[in-house]
């Protein structure tokens, strides 16, 4: 690498010719949209702890259907981002590193969950893994039935919240310096070491906010899980579901609910940023 | 003794490189940047592949087309300094020198020997525990020269090794580099942009352009081959009679392009 000459351009430098505008109505202006919109934020997700009392929601967490709606809730979401990460971490690290034919499309199916409706998702599960579905007619045959089941809303959780971590676990293989690949290459590490011990530690920060957006995806999935494993409770009843189910009687425990989604949603968006400003 | 032909297309013009160095000297390669310098030690150890060619260190053949030889690079034995150093930033001076020897699956007390002794001789036993974010480029480099001595390699490639240490240490690092070479024993290929690295490191001096060897032979006399538009500008004004003229101050006006020696 060959360092630039460092040239001072008094062109460059210059900015003091240029006439001043006045500034005042547009900041009014920015600044009325920006509160505007903040409050079109805010508002809603306030409202949601302005409408029960701190006795109410304590009440409804002790409810069956809260309980049961959480813990299945963290139940799923978890085992699907650790099979999100198990099976996304090697894909990603391939199509940063490696060019094959047919890598962009690969990329391409990868990213496609993210785009495609939670409908069509959830439906097309149902054709695949159904019992009369392409490959669930064959499960079928050995007594395995996915569909409304506890294994279905873990599906449709890796389903819609995998592009999710592989993109961002892509990219942050990319941004991995090769020069500290190959020099851990020169110093004896196989392709394995230089993966386990070089590569994916520089990329941590990076992979860990991919799981955590992933887990949050998985946790607000909705569209996907009712139509492919249903709404009972313990079972595939997660938490968007049991708000929804919950909001045509017991309004409490459906904003009990909610709450607790906000809080973690939250705590999601805190741990992101303090992951990777810490590595920034 | 190391022996190279290599061949490999790079994206302006073709590599075909012939050089070969024997034990325990050590061969200074110099050239424009992008002719090719830094891609010659990648190729020989083993990050970059040969389109052709043969690679031979001693009987043992590190690449060979025509055997269909391609030992991959952390079999090959090569210490190779990086001109960043490429020190792991995640790791401490001891992790990153410990590396090599945990991949070689040496026993945990063994490393601790080993690293122990390297940092010692090194002058770095103190920052043992540091990040190596936090240091110097002088200390930076000693780190990166003693992760891949601690292994005992078979040949040393140095990459720029005195580019990131600031002038006034400069001396003082290249007579270390110079005895931590000579004491090794091992055939050593030093790439420099800078005059004084390669008089003092260099028994022999390898001139290439746009990826041939267009000189080889003793530093005086590839150096007075006044004719050449680069060693002109490399060697500097003057006839060249052992004497060491500045680093060369490559000619900013014209745009030099070897202008990082400042």
């Amino acid at each position: 690498m060959d360092s630039i000459p460092f040239r001072q351009d008094p062109e460059v430098l210059r900015h003091d010719g240029r006439a001043q505008f006045p500034r005042a109505p547009l900041t009014l202006l920015i600044a009325a949209l920006l509160a505007l919109f903040l409050l079109f934020v805010t508002l809603p997700v306030a409202s949601l702890f302005l409408r029960i009392s701190p006795e109410a929601f304590f009440r409804s967490l002790a409810e069956p259907v809260v309980i049961d709606a959480l813990s299945l809730s963290l139940v799923t979401a978890t085992v699907s981002t650790a099979i999100v990460v198990l099976f996304g971490t090697p894909l990603a690290l391939v199509n940063a590193r490696r060019d094959y034919p047919g890598r962009a499309l690969v990329d391409t199916l990868t990213d496609l969950p993210i785009v495609l409706p939670p409908a069509v998702a959830g439906i097309a599960l149902l054709m695949a893994f159904g019992r009369r579905g392409v490959v669930g007619q064959y499960l079928d045959v050995f007594g395995i039935s996915i569909a409304f089941t506890t294994v279905a809303v873990i599906l449709a959780q890796v389903f819609v919240a995998s592009p999710f971590y592989i993109r961002q676990a892509r990219a942050s293989f990319e941004a991995v310096d090769r020069l500290y690949e190959d020099a851990a290459r020169t110093l004896g590490a196989t392709p394995a070491t230089v993966a386990l011990r070089i590569t994916i530690p520089l990329a941590w920060s990076g992979l860990v906010s991919g799981a955590i957006l992933s887990f949050a995806r998985a946790l607000g999935e909705f569209g996907a899980t009712i139509m492919f494993a249903g709404n009972f409770q313990g079972r595939t009843q997660t938490m968007p579901l049991a708000i929804y189910t919950t909001m045509q009687g017991d309004l409490s425990a459906a904003i009990s609910l909610a709450i607790i989604l906000v809080v973690i949603s939250f705590a999601v968006i805190a741990a992101v940023q303090i992951i990777t400003r810490r590595n920034a | 003794m190391l022996s190279v032909h290599a061949v490999r297309q790079l994206r302006d013009f073709v590599l075909d490189i012939t050089l070969s160095v024997q034990c325990g000297e050590t061969l200074v390669l110099i050239g424009e940047n992008g002719a090719g310098k830094s891609t010659v030690l990648n190729l020989i150890s083993g990050i970059l592949t040969p389109d052709r060619g043969e690679i031979a260190l001693g009987e043992r053949a590190l690449f060979s087309d025509a055997k269909k030889i391609d030992v991959p690079a952390e079999s090959r034995k090569i210490g190779h300094l990086f001109q960043s150093y490429a020190l792991f930033p995640h790791m401490t001076v001891a992790e990153n020198v410990a590396f090599g020897l945990k991949c070689r699956k040496v026993s945990r007390s063994e490393i601790a020997d080993a690293v122990g002794e390297q940092l010692a001789a090194m002058h770095l036993s103190d920052l043992a525990d540091v990040n190596v974010g936090r240091l110097s480029g002088g200390q930076r480099q000693r780190v990166a020269l003693a992760r891949a001595l601690v292994l005992d390699p078979d040949i040393l490639l140095l990459d720029e090794p005195l580019a990131a240490v600031d002038m006034r240490a400069q001396t003082a690092m290249r007579k270390e580099l110079r005895d931590r070479i000579r004491n090794a024993g091992i055939p050593c290929i030093v790439v420099t942009h800078t005059l004084r690295d390669a008089l003092e490191l260099g028994d022999r001096l390898c001139l290439i352009e746009e990826g041939r060897v267009v000189a080889d032979g003793a530093p005086e006399e590839v150096l007075a081959m006044r004719d050449n538009g680069f060693i002109a500008n490399f060697a500097g004004p003057g006839p060249h009679n052992g004497f060491v003229p500045r680093a060369p101050i490559a000619d900013h006006s014209q745009g030099a392009p070897d202008s990082r020696t400042l």
